[in-house]
């Protein structure tokens, strides 16, 4: 079961509470493989998607996770709205409730300001990424694809690689496979791992050789460039050299280990393209998941208990 | 009007007085006994601390400029409702307080107002923008108090080591707020595990350090009298001690948060745990109880610093740091310090009285005949539970809702007149 109002990060769930929305998201993406991609189950359901930052697939995904569940749908950016007009979050959440809004999906820059939102409205608000803090349903995402792949969770050696500082995504990933029965491993820059980061439960490593040694599934970060000008490491060409996938890097891991990345990919600085295209990669079978755990994210928040039945 | 004060426990750091005794108030100063008249107040107070007025010598009172988030008149009544007679209000108004006529300002309103003592604190340099110094010795004799850029500390060591010796020339200590810039970032709470976790950027130890190792070896240099704000950190605490032991000129407070708090008060991006320096690591915190137990820090102050509602009910990144401390702090001194044998009661009476006094060259900290009559009484064992609503002082940002304090304030009285007596006390008046 999930009783939560709304979803804000992977920390605060059990390990019952994951299972039970990777179960949700089964016959959901049963649905998205049907040659009618829709079912009644949300009409009447509004759901809001409320961006201060650019995406193309988590927005996109959520909306079309809404629309094959025939829930209206409607995008606020922050750029577009009177957010530029200096309206705080608090008094936006609370026009678009007005307005009607059942869910809210977040993405904004700064950590913690989905909780604000959710403190702020009744509707169910769903966190899309809030800065280095959470990204929830891509770690869903991670962890459906990989139970798809390996039949199951725990026991695996899960490796993410790179900018662990300002990842929500290491983050989450970090939350949801420890709690899983995973082992995960970070691996980074002194300059770009956080404080305190070995207690979080994951293992810290500097050098990627080691962090691959025998991994079922690597997680690649993409690397921005603006963190060279902020001083964090020397640049592109020597990161790649230390913490770039390459086909040596990955003969160090399991002969079957997955290769991931939430995207957008750096070809060639993180990850190289022959590796990015090849069988290893589940990347874009990594976007279609996102679609069918949104879409069981929806229908558990605006009211769906029980397990989905895809046939109904 | 004349005042007995009867049956109390006297505590009289001055004199290193502890007793049970009565004491006597006339014309505004400590008397010698006499017999009461129909114009006496007779209080009696057996079983409460009879103190000297307590001084809090890092509040800001947010005048002229943010009177929506307080005024010298409800930042007053909040230091009356706190137990503090006397409060030194920091310079970051607008405009800052870096000249003769911003200093008399604060003067005139504070008179006004009548509710507690009000020790203006200069700006060091013009506008608190570390470039040029502002006009001390004009400040000075305007009756600043001291000298501090508070939140914006004076970047430039040079400078700093001028405004050092020419604060020693006027004999004015300088206040310094420890954050070297280029360390702290645009961090927002203690860098470790939990802002890892949160996501949030961290403020590392050093970003205080750093600083605070600066300006101690240029007071040793310049023989400045420096007092180090709000020390966070274990690691301040080890330098000031260490300083002290060559004989340098430097005192320390610490704030009822920063002894009391961790980084996991923030706990779900609570805005009001949102302060500067931030709530540290549970070994700093315990570092800084055991600087207060052996003096190396001298005094408690609680950086009073209200915000608005709506300032605070935003992003954690975008909430202005600082919390309101005026009207916990006697409660959260006695239950985190007292009760628990950290500090006797005459050492925390001590470092709320007389060693501010003594830091910012004002009278206070003594219950000597002829002493002015600015007297708390505390009830040790009273108990209450931190309600913002009932706060004097326009607002309410405090981390303390809902916690359990014991040990109040129930009388205040300032140059010999009643400024605050709570309700229900069980002090009897007659």
């Amino acid at each position: 079961m999930y009783k939560h109002k709304d979803l804000l990060g992977i920390r605060v769930l059990s390990a019952e509470e994951i299972s039970f929305l990777l179960d949700t998201a089964v016959p959901m993406k049963e649905i998205i493989k049907r040659q009618i991609k829709k079912v009644p189950t949300l009409r009447g359901k509004t759901v809001v998607t409320l961006f201060y930052e650019n995406s193309t697939r988590t927005r996109g995904s959520f909306e079309l996770a809404a629309k094959y569940l025939s829930a209206d749908s409607i995008n606020v950016s922050g750029a577009s709205s009177s957010v530029t007009k200096g309206e705080s979050l608090y008094d936006t959440g609370r026009t678009l409730q007005s307005l009607g809004a059942d869910v809210i999906v977040l993405r904004h820059p700064m950590p913690g300001a989905p909780r604000l939102l959710a403190r702020s409205v009744q509707a169910a608000v769903i966190n899309a990424g809030d800065g280095a803090h959470e990204h929830p349903t891509q770690a869903l995402l991670d962890m459906f694809t990989v139970r798809e792949k390996k039949g199951g969770l725990a026991g695996l050696r899960v490796a993410i690689v790179g900018d662990i500082l300002h990842s929500r995504v290491a983050r989450s990933n970090i939350w949801g496979f420890t709690k899983m029965g995973a082992e995960v491993r970070v691996c980074g820059p002194a300059t770009l791992l956080p404080a305190g980061l070995e207690e979080t439960g994951a293992r810290v490593f500097h050098q990627m050789d080691r962090a691959l040694e025998g991994a079922d599934v690597i997680i690649m970060l993409r690397i921005q460039k603006e963190r060279q000008q902020q001083g964090l490491f020397p640049g592109l060409r020597e990161y790649s050299r230390l913490y770039g996938l390459s086909s040596r890097r990955l003969s160090l891991a399991a002969g079957d280990a997955l290769v991931m990345h939430p995207g957008p990919m750096n070809r060639g600085v993180e990850i190289t393209a022959d590796i990015a295209d090849s069988n290893r990669a589940v990347i874009e079978e990594q976007v279609t998941n996102g679609v069918a755990v949104r879409m069981a994210l929806l229908y558990l928040l605006t009211g769906g208990g029980a397990h989905f039945e895809a046939n109904h | 009007m004349k005042l007995i004060i009867k049956n109390g426990r006297i505590l009289d750091p001055a004199a290193g007085r502890d007793e049970t005794a009565d004491l006597y108030v006339d014309h505004g100063v400590i008397s010698a006994p006499f017999q009461p008249d129909q114009d006496t107040k007779i209080i009696d107070a057996a079983g409460r601390l009879v103190t000297p007025g307590l001084i809090d010598m890092h509040v800001h009172l947010r005048e002229p400029g943010f009177e929506y988030k307080e005024t010298i008149a409800t930042g007053t009544a909040a230091a009356a409702r706190g137990g503090f007679t006397g409060v030194a209000c920091m310079p970051n108004t607008e405009p800052v307080t870096d000249n003769r006529v911003a200093v008399e300002y604060i003067n005139k309103r504070a008179a006004e107002a009548g509710l507690a003592h009000v020790y203006p604190i200069g700006a060091i340099t013009r506008g608190s923008l570390g470039k040029e110094l502002a006009e001390l010795a004009d400040m000075r004799e305007a009756g600043a108090a001291a000298f501090s850029d508070d939140g914006r500390p004076v970047p430039d060591a040079g400078l700093m080591r001028r405004a050092m010796q020419y604060c020693g020339m006027l004999d004015a200590v300088i206040i310094s707020h420890c954050e070297d810039k280029s360390l702290a970032g645009d961090g927002v709470m203690h860098e470790g595990a939990y802002a890892t976790t949160l996501g949030l950027k961290g403020i590392p130890a050093s970003a205080e350090e750093a600083m605070v190792a600066r300006d101690i070896i240029l007071a040793a240099e310049t023989k400045c009298p420096l007092h180090i704000a709000h020390v966070s950190t274990a690691g301040s605490v080890s330098l000031v001690r260490e300083a002290k032991k060559r004989g340098v000129r430097v005192t320390a407070e610490a704030t009822p948060h920063h002894f009391t708090l961790t980084d996991r008060a923030v706990g779900d991006f609570d805005t009001n745990a949102k302060v500067n320096p931030p709530l540290r690591g549970e070994a700093d915190v315990q570092a800084i109880r055991e600087g207060l137990a052996d003096g190396a820090i001298d005094v408690i102050a609680t950086d009073h610093a209200p915000h608005s509602f709506d300032e605070k009910n935003v992003e954690f990144d975008l909430a202005p740091f600082g919390l309101v401390g005026l009207e916990t702090a006697v409660g959260l001194v006695w239950t985190e310090l007292v009760h628990t044998g950290v500090l006797t009661p005459l050492q925390a009476v001590q470092k709320l009285s007389l060693n501010p006094a003594r830091i910012l060259g004002v009278t206070g900290g003594a219950l000597a005949v002829g002493a002015p009559a600015d007297i708390t009484v505390i009830d040790p064992l009273l108990e209450e539970t931190v309600n913002p609503a009932a706060f004097a002082g326009k607002s309410k940002n405090t981390p303390f809702t809902g916690r359990r304090l014991k040990g109040l304030p129930v009388l205040t009285v300032v140059a010999g007149e009643i400024k605050y007596e709570r309700q229900n006390s069980g002090v009897r008046s007659q």
